[in-house]
């Protein structure tokens, strides 16, 4: 057993080091602030061949893994970018992992270079306002016509779908009631954002705010048959698979904010001179600092281990869920923990330290609840009765 | 045009660098190495010249095996392949073994261009590149801001940065091109970069591979000595210029007096 990246990861995770670092937090708290997408910095990472890290090499891609991925998106949320840096990509890096299992030839060949090379932006059109963690409640709905399907439903908070020219999308194509499970009658579709039957609305929200999430109102859309993924009826088995790999990735994400807050919160703590002394040497202010990088590195050894479980083709459903839970905790703590040690100036944008707590506190709701890991963990690793 | 373009390893340019203690070398150990900085624009002019006028990108460094990883960073931006000069014997090496050693080993490449940055972060001799050009008996443009190659004509002018503006030189090929860091913008190494870095051939040579005698290279065979060496001493406070009236005509002339206007 080790512990030891390889030296094509340590060279891959200096590679997207350097770049994202590139970007200072100025131009993220600027994007931040104007709600801007920050296309600099998409396209900085999109010429360098970064967003198809993931995807098959016989489409262009990169072929590696998620172990990999992890560390892409690691080093950008570190770099300061944060969730704003990250939500502009993940969707392609992972988001994309159905269509490489079950799309068609015809539909990965369509798909899958443009997403490689970052020239297709793919959101993903899960959740409904009545349907969140649970799935089966969906009541968007792709009534079967001919020659294809003409869809009518409301999904909300999908990010960058204003950005996007495809949606991924999961629907209803037989009705919960008639189906024989709830988890059956779902159908996953790739469909074109034609904004005469889509509408998208902004929610406004509390941070990562350079890069929208909507509602998306569908209405009377009509896609060929051609437009769904793999076969009918099995939407959600295939979103499963989706499932650990975006745990594992968002877990990373979390990590890396709060590397970020940690590094910010160290320099001021051993610049800030009160009393005649830096405010680090105060063990008031040490101590925390210091328990904020233990819970940071213990996280990263789960976040990894789930990685290599997945690369390895094991089961990895409660590293995954842990690694989600442990990395959002930890870095929600070092984000908040940040703020404290700039006293006042934590509040103030120019120290950037609340931006980082702003985004880090998506990570204990999304991409799954903090609460919902600990029903999976309560069900499925300690085998107690299912509460809900 | 066959280019040939060196690099170093050393320690990061924000690190507290340290001497060792036993030997007086540059402690490589106790920090995180990096290419030095300056070296990435002569990577940069390198493959720029290539992409312009065809040919290929040789790295030649010297360095212990954790060199391997600064030669890996400029395959990654682009470079062809590589040659790594490492050897116990090296260690301790001052600049004149250094060129001796380096000069050595690109001989046998037979260059057309042998592109050098200003200067090192580490010992910051800015020396090198006229320590090869006359080990290798080839004119030398150094403090280039700007570099043109003519291969037609076989020959490369570059303009030279000056205290007041800059002069321009020329030289026959091949030559020895001295870059500052106002030539260029580094790139950044890409994905596919970086994937395809480990495929490119680098060659490894010991000192006795590259036909160096032991006594003439390393601490052995230093023309120099380290005697005595402190730390830096903290930095000074600032000079404190009181406006009495002419606190503007007393900033420039401060600033005049460090040669930044």
């Amino acid at each position: 057993m080790h512990f030891e990246l390889t030296p094509d990861q340590e060279q891959l995770r200096a590679g997207a080091r350097e770049l994202a670092r590139s970007f200072a937090d100025d131009y993220w708290a600027e994007k931040d602030q104007k709600g801007e997408f920050p296309w600099d910095f998409y396209n900085a990472f999109a010429e360098g061949g970064w967003l198809g890290i993931a995807i098959p090499t016989e489409f262009g891609g990169g072929g590696l893994g998620i172990a990999e991925a992890s560390l892409l998106l690691e080093e950008i949320a570190a770099s300061g970018a944060g969730m704003n840096g990250c939500s502009i990509m993940h969707l392609t890096i992972f988001g994309l992992n159905t269509i490489v299992k079950h799309g068609s030839p015809a539909l990965q060949k369509e798909i899958l270079p443009s997403a490689a090379d970052g020239s297709l932006h793919v959101c993903f059109g899960v959740t409904e306002p009545n349907a969140g963690t649970d799935t089966t409640r969906i009541t968007t709905f792709a009534e079967k016509v001919d020659g294809g399907y003409r869809i009518n439903g409301r999904k909300v908070w999908i990010t960058k779908a204003g950005d996007s020219q495809k949606m991924i999308l999961i629907a209803r194509t037989t009705k919960r009631e008639e189906s024989a499970r709830p988890t059956d009658g779902m159908s996953l579709f790739l469909i074109d954002i034609d904004r005469k039957h889509i509408d998208l609305r902004a929610i406004p929200k509390m941070g990562r705010n350079a890069v929208s999430s909507y509602e998306v109102f569908i209405d009377n859309y009509f896609v060929p048959e051609s437009a769904r993924i793999g076969e009918e009826g099995k939407g959600f088995k295939y979103l499963l698979d989706g499932l650990n790999p975006e745990r594992i990735l968002l877990a990373h994400e979390a990590l890396g904010i709060g590397r970020a807050s940690l590094e910010k919160a160290t320099r001021y703590a051993k610049e800030r001179i009160v009393f005649d002394r830096p405010i680090g040497q105060n063990q008031g202010i040490a101590f925390p600092l210091a328990e904020a990088q233990i819970r940071l590195d213990a996280a990263e050894l789960m976040a990894r281990k789930a990685a290599w479980r997945y690369d390895q083709g094991l089961p990895c459903g409660p590293e995954a869920n842990m690694a989600k839970w442990l990395c959002a905790d930890a870095g929600f703590k070092a984000a908040d923990q940040a703020i404290q040690t700039h006293g006042g100036m934590g509040y103030a944008r120019e120290y950037h330290v609340e931006r980082y707590f702003r985004e880090s506190r998506i990570m204990r709701l999304a991409p799954v609840s903090q609460e919902m890991v600990l029903n999976y963990v309560s069900q499925h690793v300690l085998g107690l009765p299912k509460s809900y | 045009m066959n280019i040939v373009v060196t690099v170093k390893q050393v320690p990061d340019t924000w690190a507290e660098k340290k001497l060792d203690a036993s030997d007086k070398t540059v402690d490589r150990k106790s920090v995180d190495n990096v290419m030095n900085e300056m070296d990435e624009y002569g990577v940069e002019e390198a493959l720029k010249i290539k992409e312009a006028h065809g040919g290929e990108v040789t790295v030649v460094t010297m360095g212990p095996e954790k060199a391997v990883e600064t030669i890996r960073k400029a395959l990654s931006m682009g470079a062809d392949k590589a040659v790594h000069l490492t050897d116990e014997s090296l260690h301790g090496s001052d600049a004149l073994a250094t060129s001796a050693a380096l000069a050595k080993v690109i001989s046998t490449l037979s260059p057309d261009l042998i592109i050098t940055s200003s200067e090192a972060s580490d010992a910051r001799g800015g020396v090198m590149g006229a320590l090869l050009a006359e080990r290798l008996g080839l004119p030398q443009l150094t403090q280039a801001r700007k570099v043109t190659v003519d291969p037609g004509a076989n020959k490369v002018s570059v303009e030279r940065l000056a205290d007041n503006g800059y002069a321009l030189v020329e030289a026959t090929l091949p030559a020895v091109v001295g870059v500052v860091e106002k030539i260029n913008q580094p790139r950044y190494p890409s994905f596919k970069g970086i994937m395809a870095a480990k495929k490119k051939p680098l060659t490894k040579l010991s000192a006795a591979d590259a036909g160096l005698d032991a006594g003439s290279v390393g601490l052995a065979g230093a023309t120099s000595t380290v005697v005595d060496a402190q730390p830096a001493p903290p930095r000074q406070s600032g000079t404190i210029v009181k406006d009495e009236g002419d606190g503007g005509a007393k900033v420039a002339a401060f600033l005049a007096a460090q040669k930044l206007i």
